[in-house]
């Protein structure tokens, strides 16, 4: 039997000795943290312009993470790339014959590269925030002020679980190719679309992007955005519902099919 | 030790290997060999547990793989020598492989300078030529110092002088009482390396043995006979007289005959006696690669015919055999068929140039024997190289 701290060790390893990951993780957080700080620059000169719902519902900290809805791409470039290429370079032969526990195999490489995610997105959240807030001159918030800071956190958690439900999508269909052209256009189209087609909306509330990006509003409904019948809380619980179903189904795959 | 019970892989309609039953001991190489889609590579990665028998069960050292404790300490696999992340050097490759079984960063620079990759170890391994991959894929297998290697195909890629290593690496890793199975397409260089053989043919155990066993189980030695051009009488005239005295006597297309069962004084004494003048009496031992052949010969997925270049030139003519063809009638392989699988012209025999593509009586498809003619199957030292 492997051991896991031993599998943990190699997989850390595998993964800092690859360019990918730090090119996918640079760039989830500097495209998050430039569109961020571009968009609440932005709004704080054209607040005046605002219509009156979005002006009472005006949430400060979620505005400064508004870049994310492209830096979750970059996180979703980790997450499959990191389970992806395993398969893609035939890795995943030589990694099965050293490791014959799939389990432990998985979900050593998945807390790695989670714990990574999760850490990168805490910093990207966190910078986004402080520098947006600079930006929006008057119409700031500060940390301490009621559930800012969760929302803070939240930013972060959303980041790293965008990453491992990506791993787990990667590990389902055993190519980083397919995950991609699925997840991509999921992420950064369809679940934008849905949102905004009726009674589709009423579906696509539930989708983990949407559901999980509720922890990042301060205000409930911030800027006129659609009501929810679920909290932030919830909302995350929605996503990790998902990102569980994804790992499990990565699982299944991993134990049942021949490598 | 590797033991393998009633060993079968289907995938869906197509059944890869079928009721495979073998052991691999201790101490001595031994070479798997088959033709190309026989299945040796599934048997490799169903003993490494990746991928799930049909039914039946493989164990190393009494444990299925999956259940092996500390998998890289006991048992080092080459299976495929493009496994490996290209974006990664080679050091990085050994080391996180080392760092699963507990193994000092040192051994992987001690591997490293085994296999002779230590001036491209901080190389990404994207680079490599297909020779230093199979380097990098040894230095993996031998990291653990592991009492079982499997190699699948080791020299594919290599030069001359990786190959020389390669069969000293494996028999001096024999010699050390480890087990040692390597998979293998080239007879010739399993003729050099291994001790035992194990030969499969669409997915099913065509032999078990030691392989000096090996070569006088699946070849008849034989003498050549051939009479003089142009009187087939005389011809025919000494077959009777050898068949009467206890041979046996097939004729090749080439006109010569093949006598067994008869040593070459006594055939010359007949042939005396019958007043036949012989334009040729030769002995031929079959190498290894002849066995082999005449082993697997109808086992073989995928035979390659002429290019004919048929559309290119004129209209195809109909029943042109192609590719993917069954390989027409077998027959059971200690009966040599003349059309199917005639031995090599021996060193510089002048009648033996080459043959008219009209030889009677040539019961396969036309195309279907001439490249086992070509490949010239007792060249021991050509595939070698």
């Amino acid at each position: 039997m492997a051991a896991v701290p031993a599998v943990l060790q190699s997989e850390w390893t595998k993964i800092r000795t690859v360019s990918s990951t730090i090119w996918t993780l640079a760039s989830a957080l500097i495209v998050t943290v430039a569109m961020s700080a571009a968009l609440s620059a932005v709004l704080n000169s054209t607040f005046d312009e605002l219509s009156e719902l979005e002006r009472a519902t005006f949430d400060p900290t979620f505005v400064s993470f508004s870049g994310m809805v492209l830096g979750q791409l970059a996180m979703v470039v980790f997450g499959v790339l990191v389970v992806g290429t395993e398969y893609s370079s035939g890795m995943i032969r030589t990694s099965l014959a050293a490791v014959p526990q799939r389990a432990t195999f998985l979900f050593s490489k998945i807390v790695v590269a989670g714990v990574l995610a999760l850490a990168v997105g805490l910093v990207t959240s966190f910078l986004s925030f402080f520098l947006g807030q600079a930006l929006l001159g008057e119409h700031r918030t500060t940390i301490g002020a009621d559930n800012v800071l969760r929302a803070v956190v939240g930013g972060g958690l959303y980041m790293g679980l965008i990453a491992v439900f990506s791993m787990g999508v990667a590990a389902m269909l055993r190519s980083s190719m397919l995950s991609l052209g699925i997840l991509v256009p999921f992420f950064f189209l369809i679940s934008q679309i849905l949102s905004a087609v009726p009674k589709a909306k009423e579906v696509a509330k539930y989708f983990p992007d949407q559901a999980g990006s509720k922890i990042m509003q301060v205000v409930p409904d911030a800027l006129g955005s659609e009501k929810a019948p679920y909290g932030p809380w919830g909302g995350l619980g929605i996503m990790l519902v998902w990102v569980a179903a994804s790992l499990l189904g990565g699982y299944l795959v991993l134990k049942r099919r021949d490598a | 030790m590797i033991e393998a019970v009633g060993l079968t892989k289907r995938y869906g309609a197509k059944t890869a290997v079928y009721n495979l039953s073998f052991q691999v001991r201790p101490g001595v190489v031994t070479g798997f060999l088959g033709p190309n889609g026989s299945g040796k590579s599934t048997t490799m990665r169903m003993i490494l547990g990746l991928d799930t028998p049909t039914s039946g069960h493989v164990t190393i050292g009494g444990h299925p793989f999956r259940r092996l404790p500390n998998a890289p300490r006991q048992v080092g696999a080459l299976l495929d020598a493009k496994a490996v992340h290209g974006g990664r050097s080679a050091r990085n490759h050994l080391l996180s492989l080392a760092q699963l079984a507990g193994i000092p960063a040192r051994r992987v620079d001690e591997v490293l300078g085994v296999v002779g990759l230590q001036d491209v170890a901080k190389r990404r391994s994207k680079g490599f030529s297909l020779g230093m991959g199979q380097r990098l894929g040894i230095a993996a297998a031998l990291l653990g110092d592991p009492q079982v290697l499997l190699f699948d195909e080791p020299v594919n890629g290599l030069d001359p002088e990786g190959i020389l290593w390669v069969r000293n690496l494996m028999k001096k890793l024999a010699s050390e009482g480890r087990t040692v199975f390597v998979s293998s397409h080239l007879m010739s260089e399993m003729a050099l390396t291994a001790d035992h053989l194990i030969v499969i043919g669409r997915g099913q155990l065509l032999s078990d043995m030691p392989v000096k066993q090996f070569i006088s189980a699946n070849s008849a030695d034989f003498a050549r006979v051939r009479t003089p051009e142009g009187e087939p009488a005389l011809r025919d005239k000494l077959s009777g007289v050898l068949v009467e005295a206890g041979g046996r006597v097939l004729s090749e297309p080439d006109g010569a005959l093949r006598v067994t069962g008869l040593p070459l004084p006594r055939i010359s004494d007949l042939a005396h006696g019958a007043d036949v003048r012989l334009w040729e009496l030769s002995p031929h031992q079959a190498s290894l690669e002849e066995a082999y052949m005449r082993l697997t010969q109808g086992a073989v997925d995928y035979r390659s015919t002429d290019d004919k270049l048929a559309h290119l030139q004129a209209p195809p003519q109909p029943g042109q055999p192609g590719y993917g063809m069954p390989p027409g009638p077998s027959a059971p392989a200690d009966a040599p068929q003349q059309g199917w699988y005639a031995p090599p012209p021996p060193g510089q025999n002048p009648y033996a140039a080459p043959q008219p593509p009209a030889a009677p009586a040539a019961p396969a498809p036309a195309a279907a024997p001439r490249p086992s003619l070509q490949k010239k199957p007792s060249d021991t030292t050509e595939d070698a190289r």
